[in-house]
């Protein structure tokens, strides 16, 4: 498999804070790569320095070959890269389906046509009967499938996923496993920030570890589960005993 | 950020029941005239050309977000392209009308520019747009290409001539040119708001972050929205000189000016197309009953007899009651009546 997206020696600080040091870590194509790790390691830094929202202090982020270096937000989402937010951002006074054509006007110009397909990204996650329901007014869940559809709907490469399942009853995670899994069975590749580790064991092809803003390991979901050092920094002897 | 910088009646879908509705408003527009005479037929006109200040407020500082606290710059720039050019260089209202359009238009990129290049939101771009507005009152009056705070008039031709836009023998149709005017801005926010360029607008003004994830360049949107609001309330603006014949620094860029265009889109609701409409209705019939409640009020009133001002008072203390009591105006208040009604 190629690397689809290359990050080469990546830091970056917040005044004295030191949030990401050194990183180096490739997604390839077609995967999921689960990003994990425990608070402040890093990682929705990493998403933001990707994505375009901040800028690193050094390193190179390459996708598809061309550096992402200096580029705005929208210039990113342009390339292929889409991304949800931890904390939801919903268009509040949109619809539902309006929020989601927000992100399929990226592709096509007519508002009929990102109609069109916005009401299919819509089904995509299930959010149908609620498509005239204001976004300001939808549950957290609801909230989540929204900023999936949205980013889902700009038709992006890579997908960066940020805590999608956080806070998800498990019947909603569960939903929520199956819609990303559907989502790169259709070609696009996802890295996922998440805590909920049986679900993102079980949903990712390879998982980086975050660890005080450097990258501590790198491999398959049961590779990492019996990483000691991985064990004595994050996940805690009680989850290899669970795991076994 | 502040409530009053953000606040908004109801999702901006514009349903066909909507562009129904507003056709059907237009066309009883159309018909008024006939019902009134010379008295109503000067509220009716001043009406609607508060309506089309509001509605080019609205684009920008209801739809994209970028309250204006300073939109008697564009306002001016109209009334003054059509006055200089009319009176300097004989050219027509109708393309002084263009020109001062377009020119509000350029201003408002120029200045709009500056102030989100230095990442000016809220408040803070409130007030920078009444200090460019502000600017532009102090520059007239020191211009003596323009008169200095003496003004223009414009010399009045007689009868009635189509492209000078002046009506002495059938002053209805100045109603019906600003009434067209109107129904090019509401045309073109019906547009807007069912395109792109508006689902981007709203985007940006709800979650500027979110909306430039999905690939929205905030700078370009909020740069169209300030154009096109700027275009629209100069036409008002252009409209206005050659209705009154006059004027001056004051008239053109003064604070009243700005706190009048802002007035009817909030009394009204912010970001609806109703809005401005609403709002024009409604200040303008309590503007006159006010007026004639001063030159002769019921006797426990006596005292109000002759008071100057009381109008001002009166919108005033209206626009505190709305901001307090319905942050999203008449239209918003209806909605909520009506969605209350419907469960």
């Amino acid at each position: 498999m190629s690397a689809l997206l290359e990050m080469q020696g990546v830091s970056k600080s917040f005044g004295g804070l030191q949030a990401l040091k050194d990183v180096t870590l490739d997604v390839h194509e077609g995967e999921i790569l689960g990003l994990i790790g425990p608070n402040g390691a890093g990682k929705t830094t990493l998403f933001n320095l990707i994505s375009g929202a901040i800028r690193a202090d050094e390193g190179g982020i390459r996708f598809r070959e061309e550096s992402l270096v200096g580029l705005p937000a929208y210039a990113v989402a342009e390339r292929g890269i889409a991304r949800t937010f931890q904390v939801v951002k919903p268009f509040g006074q949109l619809s539902v389906l309006a929020n989601v054509m927000v992100g399929s006007f990226l592709r096509v110009r007519k508002a009929s046509e990102a109609q069109r397909r916005a009401t299919a990204v819509v089904h995509l996650v299930g959010l149908e009967p609620m498509m005239e329901t204001p976004a300001s007014s939808l549950t957290l869940a609801a909230r989540k499938r929204l900023e999936l559809a949205r980013a889902l709907a700009t038709e992006p490469t890579l997908l960066l996923l940020d805590e999608v399942m956080a806070g998800l009853t498990p019947t909603e995670g569960a939903e929520m496993v199956q819609i990303v899994r559907d989502i790169r069975s259709t070609g696009i590749s996802i890295l996922l920030i998440e805590h909920v580790m049986a679900a993102v064991m079980s949903v990712s092809d390879r998982i980086a570890v975050l660890h005080h803003g450097e990258v501590l390991a790198v491999g398959t979901p049961s590779g990492i589960a019996r990483d000691q050092t991985v064990i004595d920094a994050y996940l805690g002897e009680e989850f290899r005993i669970a795991g076994d | 950020m502040n409530s009053l910088f953000k606040r908004v009646a109801s999702p901006i879908r514009l349903g066909s029941k909507d562009v129904r509705g507003l056709f059907v408003v237009v066309v009883l527009l159309a018909v008024l005239p006939l019902f009134l005479s010379g008295f109503g037929l000067t509220i009716a006109t001043v009406a609607l050309m508060f309506a089309l200040m509001g509605t080019g407020w609205n684009m920008m500082g209801g739809y994209a977000g970028q309250f204006s606290f300073g939109h008697a710059a564009y306002f001016g720039i109209g009334a003054y392209s059509v006055a200089v050019l009319l009176t300097k260089y004989l050219l027509s209202p109708w393309v002084g009308l263009l020109i001062g359009g377009l020119l509000a238009a350029l201003f408002g990129l120029l200045t709009g520019f500056l102030s989100f290049r230095y990442k000016l939101r809220g408040p803070y771009f409130a007030l920078a747009t009444f200090a460019f507005a502000e600017m532009l009152r102090l520059l007239a009056s020191s211009s003596s290409f323009i008169n200095k705070s003496i003004g223009i008039h414009i010399p009045l031709v007689g009868g009635d001539d189509w492209a000078r836009i002046q009506f002495e023998d059938t002053r209805r149709n100045s109603y019906f040119v600003i009434l067209f005017l109107l129904v090019l801005a509401l045309a073109t926010t019906v547009w807007m708001v069912r395109a792109r360029v508006g689902h981007y607008m709203v985007a940006i003004r709800d979650d500027e972050d979110a909306a430039a994830a999905l690939g929205v360049n905030p700078l370009r949107y909020k740069l169209i929205a300030v154009a096109l609001s700027g275009f629209f309330t100069a036409l008002a603006g252009g409209f206005y000189v050659q209705y009154f014949l006059f004027i001056d620094p004051d008239l053109a860029f003064g604070a009243l000016v700005s706190i009048q265009i802002l007035l009817r889109p909030i009394v009204g609701g912010v970001g609806t197309i109703w809005g401005p409409l609403v709002g024009a209705g409604v200040l303008s019939l309590l503007g006159e009953w006010t007026r004639a409640l001063v030159r002769q009020p019921p006797a426990f009133l006596g005292f109000l007899q002759g008071v100057n001002g009381l109008d001002g008072m009166l919108f005033g203390a209206i626009l505190i009651a709305v901001i307090i009591f319905a942050p999203d105006g008449v239209v918003g208040v209806v909605r909520r009546i009506r969605a209350r009604a419907h469960r």
